[in-house]
């Protein structure tokens, strides 16, 4: 007995140190995305004979990180994102060694913001969206300098809205859809204010943080990398505003009422002709040099930018995907293909 | 009565009056525990046990070889990648014939699981006899009719708050009127991993995953924290250096668990390049994780065996060893094996530190060994409940039982052992 165990511990610990080859393809990424590529994950293995593949959600950011730390079988072939790969992550990408990556759009999401049904309806402009959770708001009216937040009720943001205090309940930085909401609403709520707008030519850098920062001193409460846990806090506190992705919102009707932005409602329609303001793509990335390595690959974003998927009539779209313009989706059908490198000087800098 | 008495008996009344006082607020304790415990239990299992049964539907499927196998092959091959969803199509149909376009035979489609073409290929091949024949099955309806069928308070809703719109409602009612609808038992909770479809989804992935990361966990920590605990009581000098590492593993059994699990992303995974989202690692993590609590429980028991046996065993003329592993170790066995199964039911709950390892993922394949990515019970339970369709509430409810079935098996087994095999002295 004594040496059974003893052996076992042995054969445990001379696993380490060499390298596994994998068989099945391993994807990280964002959690917007996550719900989509599931579906399409169990699909892949029930039809295609290959494993199926295994997702993690752990956000846009945290994605690009594990995916750009290298080559080789124990780091993911393809990350999730809901937004665009920043210039920052392609250059850490290259450090490591992954420098040809293939990028396909699989679809657009909107931004929706939304509250309990109890609660009352709400019309939100950007402008009020920035004045409400920016960390900086503008001290005069014409934005040439900037205040702490000191606005903590919805009336002092806008006299058309009720008397109660801002609660809003959103993701964490770590999420794509953080990045997404604070660049789609915040700054171009930032914008309208042309003191603001002349600070981008002067100051870049100045302008990006105080445009895009959301406040800290608690109006603005951080829910973690789950929008169901965002849903659930609605439904306890009326008062409370969430953000997350349509396709929740979608799943969650009977519980949640979407505001208008800017005099639109997040409905299919309007996020896909892009008249709702605060909407935005969802991205894959894949390592093409695991492409030839990991069986697969190839086959499952094949699977991915099908029309049968995420075509206007696909699978995906009942599951709340906002599918691309068909020209679009049979661009990334090729790219897919062919694993089209992806030039990262596309990227603003 | 003197001085004394006389205040002694001014001063009883008050002091049984708060010793009253102190037994109710004890009491009152005890009753709003367990009054909390059975709230959360009631509600768990009222949730749950809807997970066990699943909404089977009626149908009379008539296995059409022009559909099947339209070039009378008769290849197994051919027979197998066939259209079944067909067949399920053509006999819904034929009950209700006057469903005519193409959406709504599709709405009408979506009430069976798409699970369901699988098995109706498999009873085929296995019987292929039944061709051109006609036979009813039990066929697993759709997560979202599932979800109405277990709560008849949904059919009230407005049509857009309900999963299922008013002609959908329509179909089913007609259904069941016709005794084509009931409760059976689901078999694919027990069977299957995880899925993005309610219906399909199972925990027996989680619960091989979680066998395989235990496994590994005792494998490692039973032995190193057996002999780090012998070596520490009975052979280790007591001096300064024995003291610091005394007082370091009590400090490790009280360090949160994601950092055993930034550990194990630090070394397993970025210097020993071990994969991701495997059992092995897992097991790893979680045996650092439990190592302390069995090395101060085995302490604790050689601690409780008295000196006179160690005594005697060195008066008979016993080493050192032998007296310890003839005598002192076989007498504290108990002590140590509930040490161990309590850690180990520990380590069963744990998900943080798995987290950072990959062990938080979408697995639909059950794992067959400690190398195939793996998720366990605790983390299929937030994945579920991380999810936004309908149906996974209930497998939420019913994982969370699972779970506790296999905590307080093991810790009554602990009780067990503990009951059976301790000796007082």
């Amino acid at each position: 007995m004594k040496k059974t165990i003893l052996t076992a511990s042995l054969i445990a610990f001379g696993f380490s140190g060499s390298a596994f080859a994998r068989d099945q393809i391993q994807i990280v990424g964002s959690s917007t995305v996550y719900p989509f590529a599931t579906v399409v994950a169990e699909r892949f293995g029930k039809t295609s004979g290959f494993k199926t593949p295994v997702i993690e959600s752990t956000g846009s950011g945290g994605g690009l990180k594990l995916f750009c730390k290298g080559l080789g079988t124990e780091h993911p072939d393809i990350t999730n994102a809901s937004r665009r790969i920043k210039a920052k992550e392609v250059k850490n990408c290259s450090k490591n060694g992954v420098t040809d990556i293939t990028e396909i759009k699989v679809g657009f999401d909107g931004i929706a913001m939304a509250n309990a049904k109890a609660g009352p309806m709400l019309e939100l402009s950007l402008k009020d969206i920035y004045l409400a959770l920016a960390k900086d708001v503008p001290a005069d009216p014409n934005g040439d300098t900037v205040k702490p937040n000191p606005y903590k009720m919805w009336n002092e943001v806008n006299p058309a809205l009720p008397n109660a205090p801002i609660v809003v309940v959103g993701p964490p930085p770590t999420s794509g859809t953080r990045d997404a909401f604070n660049e789609l609403a915040i700054e171009r709520g930032c914008k309208k204010f042309p003191g603001r707008k002349a600070l981008k030519k002067k100051d870049k850098k100045l302008y990006k943080k105080e445009c895009r920062s959301i406040r800290e001193d608690g109006p603005y409460v951080e829910a973690g990398e789950n929008d169901n846990l965002i849903i659930e806090k609605l439904v306890a506190d009326p008062g409370a505003l969430g953000v997350f992705g349509y396709s929740f919102l979608d799943q969650n009707r009977d519980k949640v009422k979407a505001a208008k932005v800017d005099g639109v409602f997040p409905e299919f329609e309007a996020i896909s002709s892009g008249e709702y303001p605060v909407s935005r793509s969802l991205f894959f990335y894949i390592k093409n040099a695991h492409a030839a390595v990991i069986p697969g690959i190839k086959q499952y974003v094949a699977e991915f930018t099908n029309a049968k998927a995420i075509g206007s009539d696909g699978y995906l779209v009942s599951k709340g995907l906002i599918p691309l313009p068909e020209s679009d989706r049979a661009k990334f059908e090729k790219a897919g293909k062919s694993l089209t490198k992806f030039d990262g000087n596309v990227l603003k800098k | 009565m003197n001085k004394n008495t006389r205040i002694i008996a001014k001063s009883l009344k008050k002091r049984n009056r708060s010793e009253s006082t102190f037994r109710l607020m004890g009491l009152l304790g005890i009753i709003s525990a367990i009054s909390f415990l059975v709230i959360i239990l009631f509600s768990i299992i009222n949730e749950g046990k809807k997970a066990f049964v699943s909404t089977q539907i009626k149908l009379d499927i008539f296995f059409d070889s022009k559909i099947l196998d339209p070039g009378n092959s008769g290849k197994i091959t051919e027979i197998e990648n066939a259209n079944y969803q067909t067949l399920i199509k053509a006999s819904l149909l034929n009950f209700f014939p006057d469903v005519k376009t193409r959406n709504d035979q599709r709405d009408l489609l979506s009430m069976i699981s798409s699970s369901e073409q699988e098995n109706l290929m498999r009873t085929l091949t296995n019987d292929i006899s039944l061709m051109n024949t006609k036979k009813e099955f039990w066929l697993k309806s759709s997560s979202k009719y599932d979800v109405i069928n277990k709560n008849p308070e949904m059919i009230d809703f407005a049509e857009e708050d309900r999963l299922i719109s008013n002609q959908q409602l329509f179909w089913f009612n007609e259904l069941k009127k016709d005794n084509r609808v009931k409760f059976g038992f689901n078999k694919i909770f027990f069977t299957a991993a995880d899925s993005t479809e309610p219906e399909q989804a199972g925990i027996w992935g989680s619960v091989m995953g979680s066998f395989f990361t235990l496994f590994v966990t005792l494998l490692l920590s039973f032995p190193i924290a057996v002999a780090a605990g012998v070596f520490l009581e009975e052979l280790a000098p007591k001096n300064r250096f024995t003291h610091f590492i005394e007082v370091n593993i009590n400090n490790l059994a009280a360090v949160p668990s994601i950092i055993f699990g930034l550990l194990g992303l630090a070394i397993f995974l970025n210097v020993m390049h071990l994969p991701r989202s495997a059992p092995l690692v897992g097991g790893m993590v979680l045996a650092l994780m439990t190592l302390p609590t069995i090395i101060i429980a085995t302490r604790a028991s050689l601690k409780a065996v008295p000196p006179s046996i160690r005594e005697a065993a060195i008066g008979m003329g016993a080493t050192k060893m032998q007296t310890v592993t003839h005598h002192v170790l076989p007498l504290s066995m108990p002590g140590i094996s509930t040490g161990t199964i309590i850690g180990m039911s520990q380590a069963l709950g744990e998900s943080a530190p798995l987290l950072m390892i990959g062990m938080v993922a979408f697995i639909v394949d059950v794992p067959e060994s400690f190398l195939d990515s793996s998720t366990v019970l605790p983390v299929q339970i937030y994945l579920w409940k991380s999810t936004a369709a309908r149906g996974f509430v209930e497998l939420t409810a019913a994982g969370v039982l699972v779970l506790l079935t296999f905590l307080i098996l093991m810790n009554s087994f602990a009780v067990i052992i503990r009951k059976k095999f301790e000796k007082k002295w």
